[in-house]
This record gives structure tokens, sequence and C-alpha cells, in this order.
């Protein structure tokens, strides 16, 4: 036990140094904005004195021209996407991992287990390598941006001013605080100087989430522009433009999104190391170490709808047209791919789930369930990509005496995917549910009334949802559908907190069965590697609906695209551009799991006969 | 190594998969609507500044977008719209300041907010405030003239008489911009030059299904032929009230004062010889579903 003294101590270092932290940055922001404001005031007078002049106004967004865009013998647009995807894909990897390696951190000192300990500073090192590439994109991005977009960078050069010396100041701080967080983590593992580690973790999210937070207020001045008048005047400070109607949205749904993300990867890398482990030990542990990342990726990934709701939602707020355009448009046709994605990270983490059970003899009791949960999986599947409609051919068209399939047609609404869909979550939630159940022996003497009370839950809430969506979906006015959301998201918000509650007030004084980790399938194993796939194309795929539904516009409303890349690409096209990046992405974390695991290599001395020495781990 | 093929095999495998996927979607691309231009408002007719709102409509407006059968905001097309907006006048619920039916449709035009009509205000707003971006304003941003020529639409397309006055040619302190393909009945008439470019011009596929884009406001196009002789199908289009399919609303505008006799000859033509090739056909992608793409305006899931 700690003495209450040492722990006021820890927690002040921690707090002073997130509060320094917090400060710097409010300089640097506040300095940046002074310094806009006093060169506006300025600009401000030498434009007015031109306009007097010339009476023209140089203020606004341009106007361009096929001409203005620079000719480069290839689509600018498809490179600036395939180096802009690149970057976002290694920069949310590195983001996101020293999230929950903190929180893993933590974990480790409050259960005196330092087999978390160094499964976090595992983490880091994939972390580490990736840090570089993400740099290596990041200035290509810029590169690619300047040469091939050079009025629109202007332009946004103008709106944004200050940010740009934040920016470099953020990463500065980042890189600084990454490679101490790593270096220095066998120098800082106990006592008061662990608390000093956890410190500079703390730092180091902080400044990774502004540099997020940064980088996101660029896509959503795209998306919703702030600050600048109709004409693209700059009329507000360097934060109005930051701060629009979309940014906060997008940050929290970037955030968890990340999470998501960093947990399917590193859970690949984990894979990857087991199935390529000799010895029981290492299998033992990067098992271990694969259900610890699968369990992260499925925690990010249940929010993520509720947060994509609110974004779309806000979409719709600020230009019904721009939600139009995405979800009932001509972008329409990716929602229907999106539910193929996400029902196959969902196949994946409950196939994961059933299969790791095996690790304990205690799931036999539950064995039973996996089946009547993979029905409602796959109908939940089935309901979610059916489309409202379809190309038919004309004798097709006859034959069913209209546009729409008479039974299958409801089912292409949206109503009955929101079904489908919290259906599916509420069910991949069972599955953890009987998952952490399996190497317990409850004993509290009201365990079959808490039994009674979960199933009640569960029953209740599948009648919620199902009536939810029913009777707001099909007997409503369309105004109304949104409604039956709020409901569904409420029962399976529900169904999760008093699972975890009950089940939490169960597990005390249980019985814990051995858990032998190790004894999984290798099929097992390529659950794990789907995830990271899924994610990825998923990642690249909605970002690019995000960004496609500005149409033909630089700034939403504001700067015109004139580009001869200006439209909106075939499926197919966005299809090659998102598995192109997508496997330039997986080949490059392929490097990094091979960089990571060449750190571990040691070559022997040769033997004096001049013989080469083999490697040792 | 062994491993890693493994790994790289299924990887590529699920790749491959999404992408067929992608692949064997309905494959469109959106095409991007013209720069507004200056259009020359002289020897304009009532005729003219009607088509041009309908274009207005239909296009650069994005209406249909909202205003149509799904409940996001009054089906104007399928509605009696000067007839109710006589009746909401009337009404002592009715807070704007118009006084007049083209007043009101201005005024709803220009500030979406003055009345919101019950049940299509924005969520939370207890219909105060109406989701609809001002149409002088971006995306649209059109100008008085086009909302003018909407206005003039809407009142035309019932048989109402219209009460917006013509733009004056003088009128130059109007900036008046116009797409390319509306300021052609000001100029000397250009005529469509291919069966494509005409049911182009006059937006065919904004009310029926035509090629891959569905719309089920008009009876369906690509199975015309297998319905109606090309006598009938020339006559549909020159007289649509005269005989008007069962179980679809009477809203034809009346096309034999618009279409050159060329025109109306290669649109009959067309749609006479899709006939059971009418799904062959449907490969191809049309200017009007290029047009309606661009407005985002199709159905999907």
């Amino acid at each position: 036990m700690h003495s209450a003294t040492e722990m006021l101590k820890r927690y002040t270092i921690v707090l002073l140094l997130g509060g320094a932290l917090l400060l710097v940055l409010l300089l640097v922001l506040g300095l940046g904005d002074l310094a806009v404001a006093s060169t506006d005031a300025a600009s401000t007078q030498a434009a007015e004195s031109v306009e007097a002049v010339t009476g023209a106004s140089s203020q606004g967004a341009p106007r361009l021209s096929e001409g203005d865009y620079p000719d480069v013998g290839v689509s600018s647009r498809s490179l600036v996407w395939l180096v802009a995807q690149l970057h976002l894909f290694f920069a949310a990897l590195v983001l996101a991992v020293p999230i929950f390696v903190l929180v893993i951190e933590l974990i480790g000192i409050f259960s005196s287990d330092d087999r978390y300990d160094d499964m976090a500073h595992e983490f880091m090192k994939i972390t580490l390598t990736s840090y570089a590439i993400t740099a290596l994109f990041g200035g290509a991005l810029t590169i690619a941006l300047v040469l091939l977009y050079p009025d629109f960078m202007s332009y946004m050069t103008r709106v944004f001013r200050g940010q740009l010396l934040v920016y470099p100041v953020l990463f500065f701080l980042e890189s600084l605080l990454l490679y101490i967080y790593y270096y220095g983590w066998y120098a800082m593992r106990y006592g008061q100087r662990k608390w000093m580690h956890v410190g500079l973790g703390l730092l180091l999210n902080f400044v990774g989430l502004a540099l997020l937070m940064v980088a996101n207020s660029w896509s959503t001045f795209m998306m919703a522009p702030s600050g600048v008048d109709a004409q693209g005047v700059v009329t507000g400070s360097m934060w109005e433009a930051m701060a629009g109607h979309l940014w906060n949205p997008l940050n929290i749904h970037r955030f968890i999104a990340n999470i998501a993300f960093g947990g399917a990867v590193v859970g690949a890398y984990a894979a990857f190391k087991f199935l390529n482990a000799s010895t029981a030990e290492d299998r033992a542990h990067y098992d271990w170490m694969g259900y610890t990342a699968n369990f992260i990726a499925i925690l990010g990934f249940l929010p993520l709808p509720f947060a994509g709701y609110w974004l779309t939602a806000e979409v719709y707020a600020y230009s019904q047209q721009m939600g139009i355009m995405s979800m009932g448009g001509i972008l329409a046709w990716t929602f229907v791919i999106q539910a193929v994605l996400v029902c196959t990270i969902l196949f994946a983490a409950n196939y994961y789930l059933w299969t790791g059970m095996t690790r304990t003899d205690g799931a036999d009791r539950y064995q039973w369930l996996v089946k009547y949960i993979a029905i409602v999986m796959v109908l939940g599947f089935l309901v979610w990509v059916t489309p409202h409609n379809v190309i038919y051919t004309v004798a097709e068209k006859a034959q069913l005496g209209g546009g729409h399939h008479p039974i299958l047609a409801p089912l292409g609404i949206m109503p009955a995917k929101n079904i489908a869909v919290f259906l599916m979550l509420v069910f991949t939630f069972l599955s953890f549910q009987i998952y952490r159940r399996a190497d317990k022996v409850i004993t509290v003497p009201w365990k079959n009334w808490g039994n009674a009370l979960m199933v009640c839950i569960y029953l209740v809430a599948t009648v919620n949802i199902i009536f939810a969506g029913v009777y707001y979906g099909y007997y409503t006015n369309t105004v109304y559908k949104v409604g039956s959301s709020v409901m569904q998201v409420a029962s399976t918000v529900v169904v999760i907190i008093s699972g975890v509650v009950i089940d939490t007030l169960m597990f005390k004084g249980a019985e814990k069965m051995p858990v032998t980790w190790g004894r999984v399938s290798a099929r097992s194993q390529y659950a794990l590697f789907a995830l990271p796939v899924v994610f990825t194309w998923l990642m690249a795929l909605m970002g690019y609906v995000r960004s496609a539904m500005r149409g033909h516009w630089h700034v939403y409303t504001v700067m015109r695209d004139n580009s001869p890349d200006n439209y909106v690409p075939t499926l197919a096209y966005v299809g090659n551009m998102v598995s192109l990046s997508t496997v330039i992405f997986l080949t490059f974390l392929l490097f990094v799991f091979w960089v990571a695991d060449l750190s571990n290599v040691r070559q022997i001395k040769p033997v004096a006969s001049g013989l080469v020495g083999g490697d040792a781990r | 190594m062994k491993v890693l093929i493994q790994i790289c095999s299924f990887g590529a495998a699920m790749l491959i998969a999404f992408t067929v996927t992608m692949y064997s979607l309905p494959q469109r691309r959106g095409e991007v609507p013209p720069e507004p231009k200056a259009v020359d408002l002289s020897q304009m007719t009532m005729g003219d500044f009607v088509a041009l709102g309908d274009d207005l409509y239909r296009n650069r407006g994005s209406c249909p977008l909202c205003h149509n059968d799904l409940g996001r905001a009054p089906d104007l097309e399928a509605m009696d719209v000067v007839g109710e907006l006589e009746k909401t006048l009337a009404k002592p619920e009715y807070k704007g300041e118009a006084k007049t039916v083209e007043e009101y449709l201005r005024e709803s035009m220009v500030n979406p907010s003055a009345f919101v009509v019950k049940g299509f205000g924005k969520k939370g707003s207890n219909d105060t405030e109406s989701p609809m971006p001002a149409s002088d304003a971006p995306p649209a941003q059109l100008s008085a003239t086009e909302i003018d020529a909407i206005i003039a639409y809407l009142q035309d397309k019932d048989g109402y008489k219209v009460t917006v006055t013509l733009p004056e040619a003088s009128k130059e302190e109007d900036k008046s911009t116009e797409t390319a393909s509306a300021a052609a009945p000001a100029k000397p008439p250009e005529f469509a030059q291919t069966p494509e470019q005409a049911l182009a011009k006059y937006a065919c596929g904004a009310c029926h299904t035509l090629g891959k884009v569905e719309s089920v406001v008009g009876p369906d196009l690509n199975t015309v032929a297998q319905r109606l002789s090309l006598a009938e199908i020339r006559e549909s289009i020159i007289a649509p009230k005269a005989e008007v399919a069962e179980g679809f609303p009477d809203i034809m505008p009346d096309y034999g004062a618009r279409m050159s006799v060329g025109e109306l000859e290669m649109i009959s033509q067309y749609l006479f010889q899709l006939g059971d090739h009418g799904s062959q056909a449907s490969g191809n992608t049309l200017p009007e579903e290029q047009a309606s793409n661009s407005t985002g305006d199709h159905s999907s899931s």
C-alpha cells in the first residue's frame, strides 16, 4: 500500500506536467492568433488602400480555371488521394497506440503484473517504426499539395495562418515525447520514476490529440467552412476557422476509430508472432497479446456507429444537400459496401471470441448459445446488405411488377438496417459476455436472479429495437424515422452497461477455472488478420465518402474545384484506389513488423574457425 | 516464409473480394454542373422563361433532391402549388410577410425560415427553422431573375397564370446567370444533335425511368415500346394530356411548343428502338444520368 502523501506527490507530478503542456499549447495558439490579428490588421489596411485605388478585392477564395492546375501527366487527385490516405493510415496508428498503451501501462501498475508493462512496451515498438513512415508520407503530402494544388494551398494558408506555426511545434513535441517515452521505458520502470513515465505518456497523448484536432480542422473547414464569408473572404480568427460545425463530430469519430484501428493492427502483429512462435511460452504470450489487442479493437469499434451517426446528423444539419449527396445520392452504394465490411468485422470478432473459448474447459456451458448468435449475425448481415432497388432487366422488371421487389424492398430501407445493426451489436456483446463467463464459476447467492435479470434485459432490448424500427420506420412519417434510432441506441447501450455492471457484481468471489493461453487454433489467428485488412479498407472508403460529399468544391460553396478531376468517380475506380492504398499500407506494415522483430535478433559472435555465426533471439 | 505467404494470400483474397464487389455495383460518374455564365435576356418569351425555371428547378437548384415524395419537404411536383399556397396564405398560422403566391414563393426561396410548413422544420426547432438553404446563397446561388424563373415554372406547371414579369434586356444591373443548357432559348435555338442530347436537354429522366436512372413520377421509358407504337410515343410527347398512363399523375408538360421536329423524331425513334433492348441500352451512361448524378438524385439503399 502506498501512503496518501506518496500518492499525492505522484498525482501532483502528473498534473503539473499536463498543466505545463496545456499552458504551452494555449500560449502557442494565443500568440499565433495575436500575431495573426496584427498581421490581419496591417494586411486589411493595405488591402483597403489597394481597393480604394483599383476598386477590386483580392481577399476572397480564388476562382480557378482548368489551366490553373499544373498538369503532371497523371491524375493529380489520385496522387494526392493515395499519399494522403497512406499518411492518414500511419498517423491513425501512431496516435492511437499510445492511448491504449498508457491504459495497459496503468493496468500493469495497479495489478503489479510486469507482463502488462512488457506488452505495452512491445506495442510501442510498432508505433516507433511507424512514426518515421508517417512523417515521410506527411512530407510527401505537403509537397504534392503545394505542387499540384498551389492556389488551393495558398488560400488554405491564408485562412489558417498562425496554425502553420502551431503544427510543427506540436509535431516537434510529439517526436520528443515519443522517443523519451519509448526509450525511457525501462529507465523509468518502478516507483516514483514510473509515475514520471506515465506523466510523459499522458503528455504524449495530449499532444497527439492536439495534432489530430489541428489536422481535422482543415478537413472540416473544406466541408463546412467557418470564419470566412460566402466569397471566402477571411472574416474570423484562426480559431473560428478551426472550430467549424463539423470539427468536434469528426474529432470524436476519428479519435474512437483510431483506437479500433490501432487495436486491430497490433492484433495482427500478435497473430503474426503467434503463428511464427516456436515455443509454447511464446505462443501463450502472443495469444494473450492478440486477445488484448482484439479486445481494444472491438471496444473502440462498438461506439463507432454512434459517433458516425452523430457526424452524419451534423452533416445533414449543416447542409441537407451534402447529406443527401452522401446517403441518398451517388455515394449511397458505398454504404452497402460499408455494411459488408462492418459485418465482416463483427463476424471476425465473434469468431475469434468463440474459438478463444477453447482456452478453458468451462466454455462447454455456453457453447450452445453460439449457434443462435451466429443465426442472428447472418440474418442481420443479409438484411443489411439488401439494397432498396437494383438495376433489373426489362423482363425481370415486368415479372416483379415494378422497380422494387415486393418482399425484399422494405428490407432495403434504413429502419430495417438499423434493426439489423443494433441486434448484431447486442449479440456481439453477448459473445463477449459468454467469453468472459467461460472461465468462471459464479458463486454469489443471487446468481439465478442475476442471470434472470440479464436474460430479461436482452429480451426487452431485442423487442424494443425491433418495435422501434418497425413502428417508426414503417408506420409513421419519414421525418419521425430518426426517432427510432434514439430508442435503439438507448437499448443497445443499456444492454452493454447493465451487462458489465451485473457481471462485475456476479464475478465477486467467483471460482476461476484454468485458462491455457496458446491453446487456440491457428485458424482463429486469421480473424485477427481480417480485422486490420477490413478496418483499413473501410477507413479508406469512408474517408473517400466524407471527402466526396463536397462534390465539385475544394471548400464547400466557397471555392469551386475546376480541376480536370473535379467529378465524382465511378465505384470501380474508387475500389481500385482504396485497394491500392490498402495494399501499400499493409506492405509497409509487414515491413514494420519485420523491423520490430529484427530488433530482437542478436547475431552470435563468429567462432574462431571463421564460420559465420547464427542468430539468437 | 510459409506463414507470410499464407497471410498475404488471405489478405489478397479479401481485398479482391471487396474490389470485385465495387465492380459489380452500378458504375456512374458524377458530372459537375457547368459554371454559371452571363445570359442574354433579350428576346426571351414567357415559354422560354418557364423552361428556364424548369431547368433551374431540376438542375442547379437541385430542388427535387428534397421536394419529392419521400417526405423531406413538400412534394412540389405532385401538389397543386398555387392552389395550396392560396389556402396557406389565408390561414391565421401563416407568419410570413407575403400577400400573394408569387411573394410567398419568393419569400420561401430567399428566406426559407420566414414560415415553415408544419412538420418540415429542422429537428428540434419546433418548425421555426427550415432545413432548406436560401436559394440566393451557395450552393445554388440563384439570381433574382432565376428565382423569378422558378416561380414562373411553379405557377405554370399546374396551368395557373404566371404573374412574374419577364426580365428586361436593358436591366443591366441584374447580374443574371444561367446554365449553358438553359441559356439556349435566349439565343438562336441550339438543337440537340443526338437522341441522348435531346433526352438530356428536356430532362426526361427527371420523371421517367430511363437507362439506369430510376424515377417513379412517370412511366418507365426503357419499356415504353412494349406498350406504345411509334405514333403513340410521339403523341404522348407533344400532347401528354391526351391520354395519361394509369397510375401516374397528369403533370407532364406539353413539349410540342418547345421541341424541334428533329428532336421529337430523334427521341421517339430512340425510345421505340429501346424496346426489348432496353436493358442493354441502359448499360450506357446517358447524359441525363450524369445530370442526375451531379444532383445526387437517385434512389438506392
